[in-house]
């Protein structure tokens, strides 16, 4: 039973899988990446995924259109990110409980927005892959990397996009220096409670883009509690790709490739109880976050409440 | 040469006017109706001790505190400074005594931190480490803008500080405690670079409680004193026990070690022990050094030169990784606190609201935090309360403690008290070795002579006292013998005749006096 999962088909179709269930990760993570390089842990990312994930369902049922689904879906992440900049900035509340609030109260609000707005199972007609041009024609690669739908492609550009705006830009700076050392950056004249909203902003908006990859990309159902800890996961991978895009993106692979072989044990039906399967991400993320070394890297203000004296 | 690049549009920083200054926070008075200036060339130096009001009349002109009351004039103009982007734009800079640096990013990615790039959203940092070089090179502040900020030593910390205020195009720097953290030699690299500055025609303002450095740089002093204004006279004028009359409202004597005593046998010794810092850094190399009975035995060091880990692994709060630690011959290498503590062992710790104390319990119960579990403070695992009450009364007159009461919780209380209160619950054991560091950081003139002198007390009855400190004037004043560590290792230990701040100074930066 074991050899038939290593098939060069059946690999192919974990990379292939792979990569599409990287989507969510990518988005949710560097969204949170950036919220935590300013100094703020974001528990509430699952929160803000859910309740894009029903967003963008939601409107692309009403409307069947996916870019109003996709603004939709960015734009209550965006709100619950607001909301989240609010409490844990100019409120100073403990970050970490706060975040498990905005978690729970995205959970129930999507719930209860379902039930009553939908009710029902629905699918949706969510966004079909599109193929890029000769890139697609590559043998054996082409048609994995090359033909997927047009989150996933974001996903993915949106790795060196993040790095470089972290890296490169004054923006990047500011977010960095704020992270490290409020004060110093505000004894030179930056908001740091600017900075902040903008990333909580971002990531929830990021996170919500996410919660959308889910239910009009990925699967095109919307169904109670779908994003299932992914959320959870992603704060973990920032931790696991020590808070760089690019180590981001090395751990949502790894997690996604374990993710797409899991399914694939399902769909074989290798006498693996599925239950294992499916526990394995999870097991990972805590054997990761035990082993990995992060102590150097993590930004120093993290869950720091910055306030000027006086 | 001056360089005013940054402000082409804006007339030079002529003189500051604050004119009755008041700020009140919450039970305290910290300014009350100050006034004060500063001129182009010159230094104007503000002396005060520990919670004077110093530091809050300058983050007032820095823009980080807004004053209840009075006004800021900028060459005669009324000005509102709101923020430091306001104070930065009227060309006032300042180098905060806890460097305002991120230790992540580059010399050049902190300077260009919040300043518009010449790329617009991009970051120009290659024109900012030319521009760097070019401004570290008129004022021989040599600095390499790619190094990482955690690379650097203080003394250089310090300098990015300066070139961060003057790439912004500072004319006046306000130098809050600047040597603090120096060794003796950086002293005097700073003041050159501070006199280069004057007679480029910038206004220096020069913080600081250290009379002889006030004496040696400044043009002019301005002295507070609980928030009050004492007065203005130029530098010339005034000695040193003058400004030490005015600090602190009445004449001190400054003690000294000067009582021979016969030294006894070694109560403390320490062979060859290494261990790690925090962060896995390289803590202590090979360090070996032994305290006898009767002598103060100084420790002199730049902060950060692995006092703390040293103190910690006699204390019995860090393991060392290799290396013998013996109390009076009996080895205790790997004791834990509480064991050391029955041996008569004493610990004043360098963070007191920290390792000290509990900040949230009352007096009597930090009073018996160490002794808590003896038979004269419980029984049968209950507190004896009126036990414990007579003995903190006792040791509240004593050691003159300011408190309310004994129920009153440690927070309330001021850094001289609570360093008293660490004191009397050390030393009234009747310790054979106490290992006191950085014990009167922090504290105002009285408060610290109040300390040293008990220092000396335990000495002279025979204890051995182990004297971490930072600020080499104390270190020369109660010490028998000195040694001097520098990234972890001893460098010499030399006895008090032999040590001359010079060589100290050089030890303390890592020079073996003499060698090329």
């Amino acid at each position: 039973m074991i050899e038939k999962l290593f098939s060069i088909t059946v690999l192919l179709g974990i990379i292939s899988s792979g990569i599409r269930l990287a989507t969510p990760y990518l988005f949710a993570s560097i969204g949170e990446a950036f919220s935590q390089r300013s100094g703020v842990l974001n528990l509430g990312v699952e929160g803000q995924m859910i309740l894009g994930a029903f967003a963008a369902f939601y409107v692309v049922m009403k409307t069947d259109s996916l870019l109003l689904g996709v603004l939709a879906a960015m734009g209550v992440g965006a709100l619950m990110g607001l909301a989240m900049g609010f409490v844990s900035v100019t409120l100073q509340a403990k970050q970490g409980i706060s975040g498990i609030g905005f978690y729970l109260f995205g959970l129930g609000m999507s719930n209860l927005l379902f039930q009553t707005l939908v009710g029902t199972v629905e699918t949706v007609n969510g966004f079909s892959n599109v193929p890029i041009p000769l890139l697609n024609r590559i043998p054996v690669i082409g048609d994995l990397f090359f033909n997927q739908n047009i989150l996933v492609y974001l996903a993915f550009l949106l790795v060196p996009i993040a790095s470089f705006v972290l890296n490169k830009t004054t923006l990047g700076l500011k977010i960095r220096a704020v992270g490290e050392n409020p004060e110093a950056a505000d004894s030179l004249g930056v908001s740091v409670a600017k900075i902040r909203y903008f990333t909580t902003i971002f990531g929830g908006a990021m996170s919500g883009l996410s919660g959308a990859s889910l239910s009009i990309a990925l699967l095109n159902v919307f169904q109670l509690g779908m994003t299932a800890g992914q959320g959870f996961i992603a704060v973990a991978l920032v931790y696991f790709g020590a808070w760089r895009p690019w180590g981001v993106l090395i751990g949502a692979m790894l997690f996604s490739l374990i993710n797409g072989l899991q399914l694939w044990i399902q769909v074989l039906g290798v006498d693996i109880p599925s239950e294992f399967a499916v526990m394995m991400p999870y097991i990972l993320t805590i054997l990761v976050l035990t082993i990995s070394r992060t102590k150097h890297t993590t930004p120093s203000a993290l869950t720091k409440v910055f306030e000027r004296e006086g | 040469m001056k360089s005013t690049l940054d402000r082409p549009n804006q007339t030079c920083l002529k003189s500051v006017k604050m004119q009755g200054i008041t700020k009140r926070f919450p039970g305290v008075l910290a300014n009350d109706n100050v006034d004060f200036d500063v001129e182009a060339c010159e230094v104007h130096a503000l002396l005060g001790e520990n919670g004077a009001g110093k530091s809050t009349l300058m983050k007032i002109l820095y823009g980080l505190y807004h004053q209840d009351k009075g006004n800021i004039f900028i060459n005669d103009e009324l000005v509102k400074i709101n923020s430091p982007t306001d104070a930065i734009k009227h060309g006032i800079g300042m180098i905060h005594q806890h460097f305002m640096l991120v230790p992540t990013l580059t010399v050049a990615e902190n300077v260009a931190l919040g300043l518009p790039s010449t790329y617009g959203p991009l970051t120009d940092l290659k024109r900012v480490s030319a521009r760097i070089i070019k401004l570290a090179d008129t004022y021989g502040l040599k600095i390499n803008p790619e190094a990482y900020i955690w690379q650097l030593s203080v003394g250089q910390q310090q300098r990015v500080e300066i070139i961060k205020a003057l790439y912004r195009g500072a004319d006046l720097l306000i130098l809050d405690e600047p040597t603090a953290v120096l060794t003796p030699q950086e002293v005097d690299e700073l003041f050159g670079i501070m006199r280069q500055m004057v007679s480029d025609g910038y206004a220096l303002i020069f913080i600081s409680h250290k009379l002889n450095e006030v004496i040696d740089i400044s043009h002019r002093v301005t002295v507070l004193r609980n928030g009050v204004k004492i007065g203005t006279r130029p530098t010339s004028e005034v000695d040193k026990s003058d400004l030490a009359k005015w600090m602190v409202g009445h004449s001190i004597d400054f003690i000294t070690t000067t009582e021979k005593i016969t030294k006894g046998e070694a109560r403390l010794q320490l062979d060859h022990i290494n261990c790690e810092s925090d962060r896995g850094a390289k803590g202590l190399a090979d360090v070996c050094f032994d305290v006898r009975s009767g002598e103060i035995l100084g420790l002199a060091g730049v902060s950060g030169n692995g006092q703390r880990d040293l103190a910690e692994v006699i204390a019995g709060l860090r393991k060392p990784e290799s290396g013998r630690i013996y109390l009076e011959g009996e080895d205790v290498t790997g004791c834990n606190a509480h064991e050391l503590t029955m041996k008569m062992m004493s610990y004043i710790p360098e963070e007191r609201m920290r390792d000290g104390m509990i900040k949230d319990f009352t007096v009597s119960e930090n009073m018996i935090l160490r002794e808590h579990d003896q038979p004269k403070f419980s029984k049968s695992g209950f507190l004896r309360l009126r036990a414990i009450e007579n003995h903190t009364k006792e040791l509240i007159d004593q050691y003159q403690i300011k408190t309310p009461s004994q129920k009153t919780h440690v927070k309330s209380l001021s850094g001289g008290n609570i360093q008293k209160l660490v004191l009397a619950r050390e030393l009234s054991r009747k310790p054979r070795i106490i290992v006191a560091a950085q014990p009167t950081r922090g504290l105002d003139i009285g408060a610290a002579e109040y300390v040293r002198e008990q220092l000396i007390l335990q000495r002279n009855e025979g204890t051995a006292v182990l004297l971490i400190s930072e600020d080499l004037d104390e270190i020369f004043a109660l010490s028998d013998r000195i040694a001097v560590i520098y990234e972890g290792r001893i460098m010499d230990i030399l006895s008090r005749d032999e040590a001359t701040k010079e060589k100290v100074g050089l030890l303390m930066a890592g020079v073996f006096p003499g060698a090329d």
